[in-house]
Parts: structure tokens; sequence; C-alpha cells
């Protein structure tokens, strides 16, 4: 709260007439003519981006025979070729139950994006909140959560039992991050909403009695509470963002209007809306508006048109084909989910800004539940990283860690991002060794 | 979220004037153990508003024809109940902005031309300057409301000071009222139900909710939504702390169409059907399952129990047994019933009330649409997914998860034949000892509503074979789907998980083991009174135990502003 007084100051100064860019601190900074980075010479600000895939890959078709540099990949992931030098693929982790019971297709995803199994309600914070508190405070959205299966839960939690909520529809992420509120940032002239202005001064003059509440509750409450005045912080941040002139983004460019289009569960229309979300993500990105996602690819129902069991029910059902030697419709599947995540790397990496593209500056953690959903393992983990957040992080490589805490690769890609953490995970999936191979 | 279509008057505007006397209730005599033993209570809880409640309230405030405009946090499930999850939740920062969002949303909409000659009690001496006096008397009337007691003179300060302040940067008396009135939307005493602690009079050494908690519990348990005008009255002038206060508000509160909410509110959580928002069916082999017949399937299960509970106050078990159902003429084409929409003296009416005949495999919820549709795959049906819905929401029992290692392949050899039935394929977990265990809990349960496929509709035939409806419930063998829904009715699991979900909503939270005397009581009375369900909200409403909580574990610091800030009020 130490800066409230300089904005109520500011604020009683408006109200008088004054320059409106007086007083305010500048929460961002300019980009130098190129827009190559910022004029101080620091490159463009990094990007995290989580992608979560249900259902594992299928046991040998997956990991690269070779070991470190140079690898090649396996039939499962050539359709990620294109970005070979520029990913890491790591197998051999595991995911440690510690004697809790095996919730299928959930204690795998708590333990991915959490790093443990909570006890009870409350729980961990998930990894890409941390991350967002670190990177994502100078945006218009902290994340933004992606749903391609149509619901609105997001794998994305805060500690205390508040998760964000997904994004189902692409039309409305676009009302949300271009809609009437968006500030283009290459606009020649810049004039203060007043209703921004107005709810700003609002947000200040009910902050006292807002926080009254924290001394009339327990402990337990004053926890979750808490989590409620920093989503308010936010909230002011966003509004203090909006009253400046944004910095000017050379490569910002406003996409057209999505139109609203059908959220499901059928191949097809995760195909389109895996596209839409892709573009306006890569614009959000490049105009300044996040620089955190999490797509959850979610769709244990997924389907074809007319296919009598999802993918989920197939995982369990399907005989092994035994020409092939693996399930041939889940297979199907697989393919299709790899194939949709590619799709959505090529948007993020046609997307031209300075130098690069919006994809240079962005690592994306993929995981997934099980090893291999048939029987629901839980070792032998396929992880990917895809990018290398601005030369954080060091890419073309396979690397093995043999019955070590899948962790392992979340602490990496936290501390590679600047969270403060010498170990993350709880118990068994409690770990302090990034892969320091990975560490630029 | 769907929104009902329900008439709701803005509650300042006719008062509370439309009370409507349901026949049966009020005059019912009820039996009722004594709740004057000491009680072991449990602590209190703070809990984020649901949707549902969330637009009740606004419903309720500001009329029936405000939009939202938003869309809300998802809620969590704990012990089988978002009311419970509701204790455990906070509000993200994306959560945050969609309050912001629908809060100046329906701010908006509040103080437009359209309403705020009906929503205002004042107009300003200028529209485009600040009036302090008419913003205070809107705020200060709409602020008791909306945060369920009066204001202090701080938090009124506040928002006229908001209020003041916004109409200065936007020039308008109304934006800034507005603004004003959208921070109160989302301030944390209106989007969190607080529960103020009070040493307890009566019973020395005990705590108990402060009057305005009280209200809040009542009118949130009865009706899902925030205290009236009234019941705020009746708290301030201390009339809920009697027994016999508290007695005439729960009478008058169970007398208001407003209880058909607290009801279906309570059914729509204990049935989950939240998960309606994902559900999907193939239109290649479901092709009359639409959306509409989601929405109309949902609706026609939550008229059906609620034409059982409380248009006729009838024996609660009968939603498990009841031929009485009402249908649209979407959900006939599923039933293979003609639906027309002729209403009373010709006017259309989409639903119809419609009853099945004695020997109908159609009985009671379980057999439909919202049920064995809700709790299949998206390509077929399931036995085992639905024996584990019934054993969870109709008996409140767990099923223990799957174990991680499983070996399908015996599975796999059985369903590659076209020719078997679920019966046949499920046959194979007896087989395997670390599947038999639980399976044999849930798939003869389901295996008798084989006779419904995925989308709900009746079949004899499942591929080239004839089914066998025939299962089984904890030892009692039945025939069918007729059977099932009876077994169910006798069953004494299906008495007390209504008992304790019902409680565990009242509370927000598990009861505690201080409580199980009073969970009894609850029973053994719900007994007594035939399964009306609305005898057993009314004696939940009039428990000590709904309102006593344990001592506050405070720091006696706080414990001090806390009473002082309560005596401000």
């Amino acid at each position: 709260m130490r800066n409230l007084t300089t904005r109520r100051r500011m604020l009683r100064g408006m109200l008088g007439g004054a320059a409106v860019s007086v007083g305010l601190p500048f929460l961002d900074c300019f980009l130098n003519t190129n827009g190559t980075a910022l004029a101080s010479g620091a490159p463009l600000p990094v990007v995290f981006g989580s992608w979560f895939q249900n259902l594992g890959l299928n046991p040998g078709r997956w990991k690269p025979s070779a070991v470190g540099k140079g690898y090649q990949n396996n039939v499962e992931l050539v359709v990620l070729d294109a970005y070979r030098e520029r990913m890491n693929v790591i197998s051999g982790t595991k995911y440690f139950l510690d004697g809790r019971p095996l919730e299928t297709h959930v204690s795998g995803v708590q333990i991915a994006t959490m790093g443990s199994i909570p006890a009870g309600v409350s729980s961990d914070p998930s990894l890409d909140t941390t991350i967002a508190d670190v990177i994502g405070d100078k945006t218009r959205f902290k994340s933004v959560e992606i749903s391609l299966s149509g619901g609105r839960q997001s794998l994305s939690r805060r500690k205390g039992g508040a998760i964000n909520p997904s994004e189902p529809s692409p039309a409305a992420l676009y009302a949300r991050v271009f809609g009437p509120e968006f500030k283009d940032p290459n606009a020649a002239e810049f004039t203060p909403d007043t209703q921004v202005l107005a709810r700003r001064s609002v947000l200040t003059a009910v902050a006292d009695e807002r926080r009254d509440i924290m001394k009339r509750v327990g402990a337990a409450d004053r926890a979750r509470l808490d989590e409620y005045f920093t989503a308010v912080r936010q909230i002011e941040q966003q509004l203090d963002l909006e009253m400046q002139k944004p910095a000017p983004l050379k490569d910002c460019s406003i996409p057209r209007a999505v139109p609203e289009a059908e959220v499901g569960r059928n191949v097809a229309a995760v195909e389109r809306n895996n596209k839409l979300f892709a573009e306006l993500l890569a614009h959000a990105v490049a105009c300044g508006q996040t620089r955190v996602f999490n797509v959850n690819f979610g769709t244990q129902g997924l389907r074809t048109p007319g296919g009598v069991r999802d993918w989920h029910s197939l995982t369990h059902e399907e005989p092994i084909d035994p020409k092939l030697g693996y399930q041939r419709d889940v297979t199907w599947f697989i393919n299709f989910a790899t194939g949709t995540f590619a799709r959505f790397l090529d948007t993020l990496d046609s997307y031209r800004e300075g130098g690069g593209t919006v994809l240079d500056r962005t690592l994306i953690l993929w995981q997934t539940d099980h090893g291999y959903a048939r029987t629901h393992t839980m070792d032998d983990l396929p992880i990917l990283t895809v990018g290398n957040a601005g030369g954080r992080i060091k890419t073309g490589m396979h690397l093995v860690a043999t019955g070590d805490p899948s962790t392992r690769v979340g602490l990496t890609v936290q501390q590679a991002f600047g969270v403060a953490l010498n170990s993350w995970g709880r118990l068994s999936n409690a770990t302090s060794k990034p892969l320091t191979e990975m560490l630029a | 979220m769907q929104v009902k279509s329900r008439l709701r008057a803005p509650m300042w505007v006719w008062g509370a004037a439309a009370v409507v006397a349901v026949g049966g209730i009020a005059a019912a005599v009820m039996s009722m153990r004594t709740s004057e033993e000491p009680i072991a209570s449990g602590p209190s809880v703070t809990r984020r508003l649901t949707a549902e409640q969330y637009q009740n309230i606004i419903q309720d405030v500001f009329g029936s024809d405000i939009d939202l405009g938003g869309r809300f946090e998802p809620d969590l499930r704990v012990d089988g109940l978002f009311a419970v999850g509701a204790s455990h939740v906070s509000v993200t920062a994306a959560g945050m902005e969609q309050y912001d969002a629908m809060g100046r949303a329906v701010a908006g909409q509040v103080v437009d031309a359209n309403h705020r000659d009906m929503l205002m009690p004042c107009k300003p001496a200028s529209a485009e300057q600040p009036d302090e006096q008419c913003a205070q008397e809107f705020l200060g009337k709409v602020g008791r409301l909306l945060h369920r007691r009066p204001l202090t003179d701080q938090q009124l300060q506040a928002y006229v000071t908001a209020a003041t302040q916004a109409t200065q940067i936007t020039k308008s008396f109304y934006d800034g009222v507005a603004l004003s009135l959208s921070a109160m939307l989302s301030a944390p005493d209106f989007l969190f139900r607080e529960e103020v602690v009070e040493p307890d009079p009566d019973h020395p050494g005990s705590y108990r909710l402060d009057a305005y908690s009280k209200a809040s519990q009542l009118s949130f348990f009865l009706w899902n939504s925030a205290p009236d005008s009234k019941l705020l009255a009746a708290a301030e002038e201390g009339e809920l702390h009697s027994k016999r206060g508290l007695a005439r508000q729960v009478e008058r509160m169970m007398g208001s169409p407003r209880l058909e909410s607290g009801m279906r509110a309570f059914f729509e959580d204990q049935l989950r059907f939240d998960e309606f928002e994902t559900l999907a069916k193939d239109s290649a082999l479901f092709p009359k399952f639409s959306a509409q017949v989601a929405d109309d399937a949902r609706e026609q299960t939550l008229r059906t129990i609620l034409d059982v509970v409380f248009t006729r106050d009838s024996d609660y078990r009968e939603i498990f047994t009841t031929k009485k159902t009402f249908l649209t003429p979407e959900l006939g084409s599923i039933y293979r019933v003609p639906i027309y929409n002729d209403g009373p003296n010709g006017s259309p009416d989409q639903w119809q009330p419609y009853e099945f005949a004695a020997d109908d495999p159609q009985t009671g919820i379980l057999t439909q649409i919202a049920f064995t549709a809700l709790h299949s795959p998206a390509g077929r049906g399931s036995p085992t997914i639905r024996g584990k819905a019934v054993r969870e929401i109709a008996l409140c029992q767990k099923v223990p998860a799957p174990p991680g290692d499983v070996d399908f392949t015996q599975f796999e050899l059985a369903s590659a034949s076209p020719t078997s039935t679920a019966r046949e394929r499920l046959g194979v977990h007896a087989s395997v000892p670390s599947c038999a265990g639980c399976h044999k809990i849930m798939d003869p349960i389901g295996l008798a509503l084989e006779n419904f496929d995925g989308s709900g509709e009746f079949r004899t035939m499942e591929g080239n074979a004839r089914i066998d409806p025939s299962g089984e419930i904890d030892g009692i063998k039945y025939e069918d789907a007729n059977g099932l829904g009876n077994a169910i009715y006798r069953n004494p699991a299906a008495v007390s998980c209504i008992v304790d979900r019902l409680s565990a909503r009242a509370l927000g939270r598990t009861t505690s083991s201080g409580e199980r005397g009073w969970l009894k009581d609850l029973k053994d009375d719900f007994a007594d009174n035939g399964y009306r369900l609305s005898a057993l909200m009314r004696e939940i409403a009039l428990s000590r135990a709904l309102y006593s909580v344990s001592a506050p574990a405070r720091e006696p610091a706080q414990q001090q502003v806390a009473a002082a800030s309560s005596a401000d009020r």
C-alpha cells in the first residue's frame, strides 16, 4: 500500500484538473525504435505457457533413443520436428503417491501442476501462478486460462482453494482482451478513460473499509481473504496501467473480432478453437496484455463425430491391435493432440515481433497425467518444454532423469523465470535439484 | 449457468407483501424433539456466495430483469456439496475481474433510465453534480441489503465519498453512484458470508451468531438468498434471539414462494447438476438429444422433485418412485410420449404434467434423463458410472477410487464381441479380485438401468442381445428399474443422506462429532413427520445448533476489535 498516497494525490490532482500523466509511476518501459528490445537494452519480457494434455502417450513410441543433444524425435513426437532444436524432451521421471490412493487422472495432474497431492481441500499453488507472481504483474492480465474442452475449470490455482476460471470461448477471450477496454499501445493520442479514472478513485475510497473484514475473521479465513485482496490489487494495477499511455509496441497488431462458435468436445471444434485461441494469445502477448497463459487440452471426453467411445474410454477398452502393437484409435487421438499442440506452436511462431517471433521469448511446459493411460502408470512420464524464454533455457536435448520426481522439471522452469525457490514439491515429490543442463 | 424464470419483485419495491401461504405447510402439525440439550458446536465459517446466490440476491434486490453480464469462478464441491465448498474457496485475479465486470453491469442497469425511478428512492438536485444526500440515502438502503446488515457510519461514508469523487470525474451523478454500487458488489462483505460471533447470554460460556449473521444463516438456508428487509428488521429488534420471534420468522419464510428457490438450490447442488455444463452427447448416435433436451431434462427432474417435496409436501422418498412428472415436447420425443403445448384455457405452456402407468419402467428421478444421460459417457450408457452415482448422490456413500495399475486385458477381450451386453462385459470385473470389491457395489445397481441408453431413451436390446435389467443393492434383489426405485425408497441411507446433506448445506460445513445427537434427532423427527422435507427444513431452521458456534479462536486484541466493530452497528 506504499504508493497509495501517491495515487490519492494524483487522483485529487486530476479532480482539480491537473495533467493526467503527472505523478503516475511508469510501470513499464518504452521500447527502442526498432522494437527489438526495451529502450534500456533489455530484451522483450519473457512469457510462460503451460499445456496440459491428459491421457499420456504410448510407451515405446515417444522416447528418443539417443540422449542429450542431437536426438531424433520418436514417432509420436515427429510432428514437433520443426521445433526439435528449440525444445527439450524429458523422460524417466515419476509421480509419487506416498501411500495416498491413486485418483486416476487427478493425482498426476496435481503433482504435475502443484508438486503435491493436496491434503484436504486447500492446496499448494500451481506453478503457473508462482511464475505469474514474478512476471505477470505488469500486464493487464496476470494470466489467461484457456480450456479446449469446454469446461470452466482450469488447472491453475492459487494457494487457499481459489481456482482460476477457464475461458472456453474464443469469442469471449477476444472480448475480454481486445474489447472496448483495450488501449492500443500504438495509438498516437492517449486520453485516459474517465470511467477508468473513476473506478480507480472508487477503489481507493473504499480500500480501508474493505480491509476491516480482516480484523473480524479467524486465521484460516484471513488466509483466504488475503487471496481476495491480492485479486483486488490486481484490478487496481490493471486500472493503473489503463490510466497511463501504454509503451508503444511496434509489433502489436489488433486481431479481427472472433465470431461466437461452439465450444466443444469434438475434434473439429477443438481444431478450430485451438487456432483461434493461439492467434489471440500471440496478439495478446505482442500487445503487452499478458505474459502467462495456461492451456488445458483436457478433453478426456474428446470424441470423433459418431465415435461410440471417447478417448478416455478407449484407453481402457480398446484392445491392443495385434499387428500394430498399440491401441489404434487411442493412438489416433494421441496424434491428434500432439498435432494440435504443434499447430499451436506454429501460430505463436508465425507472429513476428522484434527480430524473432512470439515463441522466441516464450517457454511452454507440456505435461500429462499418466505415462500410459491404459494402465494408469505414474512413471516414465513424457514431459516437454518448448522455447527458451528469451535465452533462459537451453534446448535441443533429450534429458533422462530415471526415477526422479517429475517436479525437477517444474522446479527448473520456475527458477528460470526467477521464482525464489530452492526446492519444490512435497514428500517424495519434493526436489531441490533443478535440471541444471537446461538452465542457461 | 441457467437462470430460471422466476417472478421476483425487487425487495424494497413490494417489500415482502407477496407472501403466499402454501397450504399444508403452515398448518402442519410437527413433532419435534427438543434441541435444548447442550451441544458441542462446530466452528463458524466464512462462505463465498455461490453463483446461484449471487444471482438470487441481484434478482431479489433489484428485480429479475437485471442481466449479470459475466461468468462465475467455478464453485468447489466438498463432501458432495458446493454449499460446503463455499467455506473453502477464495477469489482469484481472473475471478475478481469477472465480479468487477458483473458489478458494473448490474450497477449500470440499476441507475439507467429504465430503472432508476423505481429502484432509487431520491433524485439528485442535478444529474451532473454530486448529491451526497441522495447518494447516501440510496447507498445506505441498498448497502443494508447487500451487506446483510446496516452499514457502519464509516462504511457508508466511504461509499458516499466514492460516489462523489466518481461523479466529479465522470460529470454524472448516476455514473458516480453506479461505480460506488459496483464497488459494494465486489466488496468482501458482499461476496463472503462472514459470521459474526458473540457470547450467548442464554448459555453462558457458549457462543452464538449475532442477530444479523443469524438472519443470513436462516435465509440462505431456506431461500438461498440474502435476508429481506423484514428479516433484517427482526434481527435489528433482537426478535431472532427469542424462540418465539425466530419461530415467527421461520413460519413467514416457509410460507414464502422463495422457499421453492431454497429447495431447488439444494437439489441442484446435491444432484450435481453443474455437470450439465459439460454434458454432450454424440449427435450421430443420439440425434434426438439436443441442448434443449438437456436443459429440459434438468428442469424435469427438479420439477418432479419439487412437486413431491414442495407442491404436494409429500414423503421425500417418493422422488425415487413417483410416476408423476412434467414433460415438454422435446422430452416427449425421448420418452416416446406425445406432448402438446396446450396449457389451461388454450394458452400455450411448454410444461405439461404427465403420469406414467404403474408398470412403466419410468419411475422416479433415477430413470429420468437427468440421471441416466448425465451419468453416462457421450456415446453409450455405463452401469458402473450410474451405479456409482446412485451410491454417491442418492445414498451419500463413497465409492473408493480404482486401483492404479489395472489390467484391462480380460475386459478388452469381452468387449471385442459385437453380441455382448454390458452385463457380460462387466461380469469380467467379478473375475478379477482387485476389481470385484468395488464393482460389486456399483455395477449391479446400474444394470437395472440398462433399459435406458446413453441419452436416457428406453430400449430392450443392446446390439443383438436382449437386455436383462435385474439388479441388486445391499442384498436386495430386484427385477428392473421399478424395483431399484423401491429399494432406494426403503434404504435407510437415503434418509440419512438427505438429513446429513441438508444440515451440512445449512451450516456450510460437514457436521462435527458433537453434533451427532442433533443429527439423530433430526432423522428420528424426519421419520415421525412422514419424511416431509418441509418439516425437516423447519426443524433445522429452528435448531439452536444452526446458530451456535464453538469459541472463536482469536487473539485477544482482535476479539476486542470485533466486539467494538459489532457495537458500532
